[in-house]
């Protein structure tokens, strides 16, 4: 601190840069986090739009808007959307009752939040498969009722929100965690009801933190392959999602079909890469106290 | 308008906050509750506000028992001390929160919402800033708009914790002149919660001074400077010398010295403990003809009109159990011929004695 | 009286004592019942699911699905890809770190984000993007194949492809927290004459080093546990490029259900130490923080 303080105070106003930059190895490792970053990182994943790129533009747009590949997208956007969804309502009852509630259990239910994180997602998927299929634990209390999630749409929505869970829990926690109690607190006092406490007071701070989990989830669960494919039966034109399309092009020696959607999945990464950062500037600011 | 407390207990775990405190705050008065940290004066004022249930006692409002009524039908107007500002609605949707929660039968129109809004803010002189957002404005302007959504729902009574404990010292000055006017204005019962002695002598009607989740005393403010009850209000209000002795009749012998005393203790060979302030000490510096403590100037603060002089007393004096250092503050013109390391003798005019609890 | 330095147990009992803040007991009963059947359906019973499952036949032949040898071979070849993944990223993690907590400079966000985007990328396209590096028909497949180099469907390319998907997991645990340290440590024991490794050894490791661990154990849990990307680029060579998730999922096609249950019930053990060590050291750090106020 004194020594920051100083060296700005007696360095010419021009040059706060070089003032700041008191500690050592600043070059070298940013030098090296960039080269490490763009061999293991940059590089590959720029390898997928040239690659792409490198089509006529007629045989791409072919590629991706085949009717198998549109059916995959919309199965797997929709899933995801819909698991997210599931997640944001269930996901905050599960983060409000961990910090506003005691109940027996809670540290387990706590740890096993991030189950999710920890599991292998093979290991998810074959579990899930196991569970909710016919004869499963659960698939066999839903079969009476005509209810069939293993090997069907349904299926995929399953490991979907399982993967998300933690997303939508572990981003509002903490924000619920540090909200000052006296906003609920003068709400009460000014006549507010619970009910209208949530709404008008709780909902919106936390609102950015939920979207944000939302977006978290969402864009795992586009993304992801290993819980799903067990589960879903992977009937093209039904239950067969976008990262399984690569796959299948893959074992087909199909190179440049497979890059192609893989551009299409990674355009959307960045997307909702952006999107997320956003909404986190948004959380911060909202729940952040102002000066 | 009135508040009473009867008998008011309240633990958290192993801690008394509380240990029945009762207390009768009469209407419109602009009442402080004093006392250092940890003393239960937050905790009585939320337990008013019924944001913290008193484990026995009873809270009552005009009259009524509303011990069991929840916070949000007490009609309590409540200033937390960071403000507890809605971050995401704007100055003027804060203020009117408190009307737009109602049930709608008893909901003003959205013109009388907006004009009862507006004249809050012209109040607190905040009308201006109505569409800015909380984080937007500064820390005074934050609890004006504190008070003015408090004073939204025409609260019974008005209750403000800290209220100027999170201002820088000129912002605190000046709102504390404002608070003043504003009650005598409004005339709402209103209770405020300090640890600040000055400002609680300044702002308040009547101070209820607080200590270890007990009432020490209860009085305007000159009562409880000129007069104070217990060692404790003595020590806690502003700076003060103490004296340990005996009583011998009119004086109290504190070692070879007589002092006079007020008699508010009259055993003879008591052990007593006796105060004076700072500007009730005289120094001798003619050691011969008084008869007083002894004692060394240590230093002189000779800045503005008096002049601040700090003393020790003599060595081996803190073994006979007299205390190390003493303060007086004098006018500059009788200052001057003191010199760092003089020997004097220290004067008391008169010391308020109570009975010595140490000895 | 602010609600920040309570945590877990405290912090609920304040909310439940508080009449401004508690449900009426219906309310938290329906809350706390919706919350836990999703708990209790989407996470305990898969785990449950797990062990049942793999023990369905009795411990003979779970015991035998652990010892059998491509089994032992993927456990193998699972520890080994971790051994050198997770180091690699915890050095880069580290040095990352170092550059974007400690110093100021253009571009820093940006950097963060990009140190971010493996988590945001498929991992089948992970996968995807090794081979069109190193396949046959990638840009190096030609000069590979004519060194005879092989990295796809060998244990290089898993190791590429593991390192790739857990790039981001040191680093991001790490820059937050060393973001919020500051810099006045380190500033002093500068001033104090200490050299830069001195510094970071002597004043800023001991203070990131439960946040190190805890990014360590989830970068692990992770790279024993990639499905999708090593899947890709592994070629599923029984007992030569199978690391333990790839055998699991083998063993389930062949219908060998307690066989890849047993195998799966290992990384579950795995994910439920993650998660117990996880645990701890949020316990950890949660005593050095209040020790700290």
């Amino acid at each position: 601190m004194t020594a920051a303080t100083v060296a700005i105070l007696t360095s010419p106003p021009s040059l706060p840069r070089i003032a700041r930059r008191v500690l050592p190895g600043f070059g070298l490792t940013l030098g090296l986090t960039l080269v490490y970053l763009s061999l293991v990182v940059l590089i590959p994943l720029s390898a997928v739009f040239i690659k792409a790129g490198s089509l006529p533009l007629g045989e791409l747009w072919n590629i991706v808007s085949a009717p198998r590949v549109v059916a995959s997208y919309r199965l797997t956007f929709g899933a995801s959307l819909l698991a997210a969804a599931i997640n944001t309502v269930f996901g905050f009852m599960l983060a409000w009752s961990l910090v506003r509630y005691n109940f027996p259990g809670k540290r387990l239910v706590d740890a096993l939040v991030d189950l999710p994180f920890a599991l292998p997602t093979a290991v998810a998927g074959i579990a899930l498969a196991a569970l909710y299929a016919g004869n499963g634990w659960i698939g066999s209390l839903l079969a009476p009722l005509g209810l069939k999630v293993a090997f069907t749409p349904l299926g995929v929505l399953v490991a979907l929100v399982f993967i998300g869970i933690p997303f939508v829990v572990r981003t509002v926690q903490p924000v619920l965690e540090e909200l000052e109690i006296e906003l609920e607190e003068a709400a009460a006092s000014l006549g507010a009801q619970r009910g209208q406490t949530f709404r008008r007071v709780l909902l919106p701070l936390l609102l950015p933190a939920l979207m944000t989990g939302f977006a978290l989830a969402f864009a795992r669960a586009v993304g992801e392959y290993g819980s799903v494919i067990f589960i879903a039966g992977n009937i093209p034109m039904v239950s067969e999602i976008t990262p399984l399309i690569i796959i299948t092009k893959l074992e087909q020696y199909d190179f440049q079909g497979a890059t192609a959607v893989a551009g299409v999945m990674l355009v959307f990464s960045f997307a909702m890469l952006l999107v997320i950062n956003l909404l986190q500037a948004w959380s911060a600011k909202r729940t952040g106290r102002g000066r | 308008m009135s508040i009473q407390v009867e008998n008011i207990s309240k633990s958290f775990g192993t801690f008394a906050a509380l240990y029945g405190v009762s207390l009768d705050f009469p209407t419109g008065e602009l009442v402080a509750l004093l006392g250092p940290s940890g003393c239960g004066k937050t905790t009585l004022l939320r337990v008013i506000a019924g944001l913290e249930t008193a484990d026995a006692g009873r809270v009552i409002l005009d009259g009524e028992d509303a011990s069991d009524t929840h916070v949000r039908e007490r009609q309590v107007g409540f200033v937390f001390q960071h403000y507890a500002l809605f971050r995401h609605l704007t100055v003027f949707e804060n203020v009117a929160f408190g009307l737009r929660v109602r049930p709608r039968r008893n909901r003003p129109s959205a013109d009388e919402i907006s004009r009862r809004v507006h004249r809050l803010l012209d109040l607190v002189q905040m009308d201006p800033l109505a569409d800015r957002f909380p984080p937007q404005l500064s820390g005074g302007q934050r609890q004006r708009i504190a008070l003015a959504r408090a004073l939204a729902v025409e609260p019974r009574v008005l209750l403000l914790d800290e209220p100027f404990g999170a201002l820088d010292a000129q912002v605190r000055k000046e709102l504390r002149r404002w608070l003043r006017r504003l009650h005598d204005e409004l005339h709402v019962t209103s209770l405020f919660v300090t640890h600040d002695q000055e400002e609680a002598l300044e702002v308040a009607d009547r101070v209820v001074l607080m200590n270890r989740g007990q009432v020490e005393q209860v009085g305007t403010p000159a009562q409880i400077y000129e007069h104070p009850a217990t060692p404790f209000v003595y020590g806690f209000l502003g700076a003060v010398n103490c004296f340990r002795g005996r009583v011998e009749g009119a004086h109290v012998r504190v070692g070879e010295a007589r002092l006079p005393h007020d008699g508010q203790v009259d055993i003879q060979g008591a052990a007593v403990v006796g105060f004076a302030r700072p500007h009730d000490l005289q120094v001798v510096t003619d050691l011969a003809a008084a008869n007083g403590v002894d004692a060394i100037v240590s230093r002189v603060h000779a800045f503005g009109a008096s002049v601040r002089v700090e003393l020790d007393s003599l060595e081996g004096a803190a073994d006979r159990g007299e205390p190390a250092h003493y303060e007086v503050v004098m006018p500059r013109e009788r200052a001057v011929s003191l010199t760092e390391g003089q020997r004097v003798k220290l004067v008391p005019a008169q010391l308020r004695v109570f009975a010595d609890q140490a000895a | 009286m602010s609600a920040g330095v309570l945590h877990g147990r405290a912090l609920a009992r304040r909310f439940e004592a508080n009449p401004a803040t508690r449900e009426p007991i219906w309310m938290k009963r329906l809350i706390l019942a919706i919350a836990l059947t999703f708990f209790v359906l989407f996470l305990f019973l898969p785990l449950v699911a797990v062990f049942s499952e793999a023990l369905r036949k009795g411990w003979l032949v779970y015991l035998a699905a652990l010892v059998e040898s491509d089994a032992l071979a993927s456990i193998q070849l699972t520890i080994l890809v971790a051994v050198i993944a997770v180091p690699l990223n915890l050095v880069f993690g580290v040095i990352a770190a170092w550059a974007i907590a400690k110093f100021d400079f253009r571009g820093k966000r940006l950097l963060t984000t990009l140190i971010d985007l493996p988590f945001s990328v498929s991992p089948v396209v992970a996968g995807l993007i090794f081979l069109l590096l190193f396949g046959a028909q990638g840009w190096f497949g030609t000069w590979l194949f004519e060194h005879d180099i092989k990295i796809v469907f060998a244990v290089p390319g898993i190791v590429l492809a593991t390192v790739f998907v857990t790039f981001p997991f040191v680093a991001r645990e790490l820059i937050p927290l060393m973001e919020a340290q500051g810099r006045d440590e380190e500033e002093a024991a500068t001033v104090l004459g200490a050299s830069g490794f001195q510094t970071f050894r002597r004043v800023t490791l001991p203070s990131i080093q439960w946040g190190l661990l805890y990014g360590v154990i989830l970068c692990n849990a992770r790279a024993m546990g990639e499905f999708g990307a090593v899947s890709v680029v592994s070629g599923h060579i029984r007992g030569a490029t199978n690391t333990m998730p790839l055998h699991v999922e083998i063993l389930y096609n062949e219908y060998n259900f307690a066989a890849a249950f047993a195998v799966a019930s290992l990384l579950a053990l795995l994910a439920l130490v993650t998660l117990a060590l996880k645990t701890f050291i949020e316990w950890r750090a949660g005593r050095v923080e209040t020790v700290d106020d």
